[in-house]
């Protein structure tokens, strides 16, 4: 029995404003609505409608053949609420042919999986109780931010109750093997771990469109003609990607509705392969062996590793920032900072940072509402100033006096500024009447 | 291959970055088997022969008449030496500045030998005109395959040379008028930039942003039309290590205080830090003819306790100003290349360009802002100075970049349009 499991990532992040050092303590608010609403009609328009309304088309037409997955963040499905609910309505109606299962992760797409602290399974739940309240269904599997992925992280996806965890093929962790089997995590045997086979993938969702691909152009019945190719023995080709690659990274113009259309048709004609979503194939097939992965991966560019979001100076300050911060952030119990907070944490922030760019890399480009890394990186640390001025100040002053006594050291230095400081306020004022008088003359 | 080059000046008699520029061409050109006869206004006689041999165009008698030179120039008019054409030198005034050395008599042709200054002064005009008939005759007794000419000043030597020699012309701009002046350009000046680059069979351009402007501004053919970027040499430099009296964080602007530079946007953007920040201080190195304007404006502002002018830089002094900075600023208007960020960035210094200059095509990591975007500009110095990471990482990666400039490469290229020209 041969399985094919289609599995489409939607999010889009809660992009941030221009925000410049001096809006810091006088400026609370940080999205830029604007390009947020515009870019989510835009891609709801070109891709979550139109694609939406073509699987659902697939399921009609082939009965419980066809059989999908997704995984929305909760950031996205915030922004389907505000700006296009419609979208939220075709994935309900989506939800309820019973041939489209719902993945869970985490609720601000975040790097928390790579912190020791409770937020992961914090976030996978606001995202699981999400996911039930908008499709009536229960996740019982798991795929993290970017398909990161490691022995630790399966362990602690296993604790929160999912059967199985998806995550990339990487071929230094593949090594001889194929991603075409069933795996299990090794250190919970219990949780089934489905690979990405990137090559066919990345076929639809990279190469679809080029031209100077010698395969170009890709037509369904070609690409069916791979499949029965694979291995004889192979038990699941696992095809993951961005649900944009429909309409957005691949545009209408260059056919791709029309492979997905015919795809389906193509498989039950010419192979012997079956859909099934990833619970099903975790149900189904008998996994071969663990897999072991000490280092975390992902799915992205071509090291397969988190390089992507961290490992820069700026990414790892950014980064190591917005966490220290946490303990105090749920401590305030402010609903709306530690909401705020979560969203800080989307990985599309430290994407913005990559330096990797520089040299590569259209990918990272894409929607990216940076020139460079530089003012990414400026940007969110102005951001975050400001928001940390936020959550002192819902401690009021209480918090200062007790910093003072824990730090006496910080205490005198601070004591010695204040009195320049002082001495400067007055200088500033004096100049800025000089600048009042100088602009009325 | 043997190369006939013109320059203005050469180190150590240098007055900005032209000399420096020559000095690592022909450095680099030697390693890729170039002989070069270089050609300067006046030699001082402790130039770096290993680089090229020297020609004082001060010791070359010139063999011709007005006459002569007349029927060679055609239409160029800037050679006929009046008033008119040279409109801020008097007679007289020139005759003081550069005296006709000797004029003698001999089988009937007047031979003239001239004392060049070698400075840019009032009597420019007169110099580039004398140094053009002394090209003649330098090209008339020596044996070479290309004439390259360095910025404007040298244009009229290397088409005088070319015409008595008939070898391949190309002309080296470091800089236009354009960039010097904005858009209030000396037209006689223009004129000779332009003849220079229609007569060249090649016109290689320090970067792609001046590039562009000889296309359009002077309307040259783009075939023609090559940019090979400058690089930087860094041998036999000192590395300085300055105490700091004071704790501040200093950000820098370095350069001439000139429309060209851009002072005032690092003024507007300073102010904007100022107000936020009280451990930041300012410094503006060098001298020029907004100076006074710029002084009075900080002054206006305010601003005068935490931001400080230190006039003219010279030698180490701009070594030790760029160990004591910790941002260094180029916010200028139009730049054809740029050489100083370079040096910030070899002193470990993060650096803040702006789009308009030639460098920032060749430095993929320094922070780019436009020359207009105070705000951003605001921002970029305030992230520089407040969160650590962004200026360890631009230093370290600035750092490598630079070592990688090398003149060789940038002579390499040279070299590949001699050939092109050469053999053609």
């Amino acid at each position: 029995m041969r399985t094919i499991c289609l599995y489409f990532q939607v999010h889009q992040p809660f992009r941030l404003k221009r925000y410049r050092f001096f809006d810091i303590g006088k400026d609370h608010f940080y999205y830029d609505d604007f390009s947020n609403r515009s870019i989510l009609r835009k891609v709801a328009e070109k891709c979550y409608l139109p694609a939406n309304q073509l699987m659902f088309d697939l399921i009609k037409a082939y009965g419980k053949q066809f059989k999908i997955a997704y995984s929305l963040s909760g950031i996205v499905i915030e922004q389907m609420e505000q700006y296009a609910p419609e979208v939220i309505e075709s994935f309900k109606k989506l939800a309820k042919t019973g041939c489209v299962e719902f993945l869970g992760e985490t609720y601000s797409h975040s790097l928390a999986s790579l912190q020791n602290s409770n937020e992961f399974e914090e976030q996978v739940k606001l995202q699981t109780d999400l996911i039930n309240k908008h499709f009536g269904q229960n996740p019982t599997v798991f795929r993290n931010t970017e398909l990161i992925y490691s022995d630790n992280i399966g362990k602690r996806v296993a604790d929160m109750g999912f059967k199985a965890m998806l995550t990339e093929g990487a071929k230094h962790v593949l090594g001889w093997r194929s991603p075409n089997f069933l795996y299990t995590n090794a250190i919970e045997p219990r949780l089934k771990i489905l690979l990405k086979n990137f090559r066919m993938s990345d076929d639809i969702a990279f190469r679809f469109s080029d031209k100077n691909w010698n395969e170009w152009p890709l037509t369904a019945e070609k690409y069916v003609s791979w499949l029965n190719d694979s291995d004889e023995k192979d038990e699941v080709i696992n095809l993951f990607m961005d649900y944009e690659t429909f309409g957005e990274h691949q545009d209408k113009a260059t056919g791709i509705f029309e492979f997905l259309r015919e795809l389906p048709n193509r498989i039950f004609a010419d192979s012997s392969f079956k859909f099934r979503t990833p619970g099903e194939v975790a149900e189904n097939h008998q996994p071969i062996s663990p897999i072991h992965v000490q280092y975390p991966i992902s799915w992205a560019d071509e090291e397969r590793d988190l390089s992507a979001w961290l490992g820069n100076e700026m990414q790892d300050e950014a980064y190591s920032k917005i966490y220290q911060m946490g303990e105090k952030v749920l401590k305030t119990k402010n609903e709306n900072l530690i909401k705020t907070w979560r969203s800080l944490q989307t990985s599309d922030h430290f994407y913005y940072m990559c330096t990797k760019w520089f040299s590569d890399g259209d990918v990272h480009i894409y929607f990216n509402p940076y020139d460079t890394p530089y003012e990414a990186f400026i940007n969110y640390m102005n951001v975050v100033s400001d928001f940390e001025i936020l959550v002192d100040n819902s401690f009021g002053n209480a918090k200062s006096v007790k910093k003072a006594a824990s730090k006496p050291a910080a205490e005198k230095i601070k004591l010695k500024t204040e009195k320049t400081a002082t001495k400067k306020v007055a200088k500033k004022e004096t100049a800025a009447a000089k600048r009042k008088t100088g602009k009325l003359l | 291959m043997k190369i006939l080059m013109f320059g203005w000046e050469f180190p150590p008699h240098i007055s900005g970055g032209l000399g420096t520029a020559c000095y690592g061409l022909t450095k680099g050109l030697v390693k890729n088997d170039t002989e070069i006869l270089f050609v300067v206004p006046k030699a001082y006689g402790d130039e770096d022969t290993n680089a090229a041999r020297f020609v004082n165009a001060s010791d070359v008698e010139t063999a011709g008449t007005q006459v002569e030179l007349e029927k060679l120039w055609g239409n160029i008019s800037f050679i006929q030496i009046d008033s008119n054409l040279v409109p801020y030198v008097d007679e007289k005034e020139f005759n003081l500045c550069a005296p006709i050395d000797k004029v003698e008599k001999r089988e009937g042709i007047f031979r003239h030998k001239y004392s060049f200054t070698g400075k840019y002064g009032a009597n420019l005009m007169e110099e580039v005109a004398r140094y053009a008939l002394v090209a003649a005759t330098i090209a008339k007794n020596n044996t070479f395959d290309v004439i390259h000419a360095h910025d404007w000043l040298t244009y009229a030597a290397g088409i005088m040379a070319k015409r008595v020699s008939n070898k391949p012309l190309v002309v080296h701009v470091h800089a236009t008028e354009f960039d010097r002046t904005g858009e209030n350009v000396n037209p006689n000046v223009f004129n000779i930039e332009k003849q220079g680059m229609e007569q060249a069979d090649k016109v290689i351009t320090v970067s792609n942003l001046t590039r562009n402007t000889v296309i359009s501004k002077y309307g040259i053919d783009p075939k023609k039309v090559v940019t090979v970027h400058n690089a930087v040499d860094f041998y036999g430099r000192e590395e300085f290590e300055v105490k700091r009296s004071v704790n501040d964080k200093i950000i820098t602007f370095l350069g001439r205080i000139t429309y060209q530079k851009g002072p005032e946007y690092f003024i507007e953007a300073a102010y904007k830090v100022m107000e936020r920040c009280d451990n930041v201080r300012f410094v503006m190195a060098g001298s020029g003819d907004m100076m006074k304007k710029m002084v009075r404006r900080v002054a206006r502002l305010g601003m005068g306790t935490r931001f400080h002018f230190t006039g003219f830089l010279k030698g180490d002094e701009v070594q030790q100003m760029f160990a004591l900075s910790d941002v260094y600023v180029m916010p200028s208007v139009s730049e054809p290349f740029g050489i100083s960020p370079l040096e910030a960035m070899r002193s470990n210094i993060p650096v803040i360009i702006s789009k308009q200059s030639g460098v920032s095509e060749v430095l993929k990591y320094a922070v780019k802002v436009d020359f207009w975007d105070v705000d951003a500009m605001a921002d970029m110095m305030y992230g520089l100075v407040t969160y650590p990471s962004l200026s360890k990482f631009s230093v370290r990666n600035g750092q490598e970049e630079v070592n990688s400039l090398k003149w060789e490469n940038a002579a390499m290229k040279i070299r590949k349009i001699y050939n092109l020209i050469a053999n053609t």
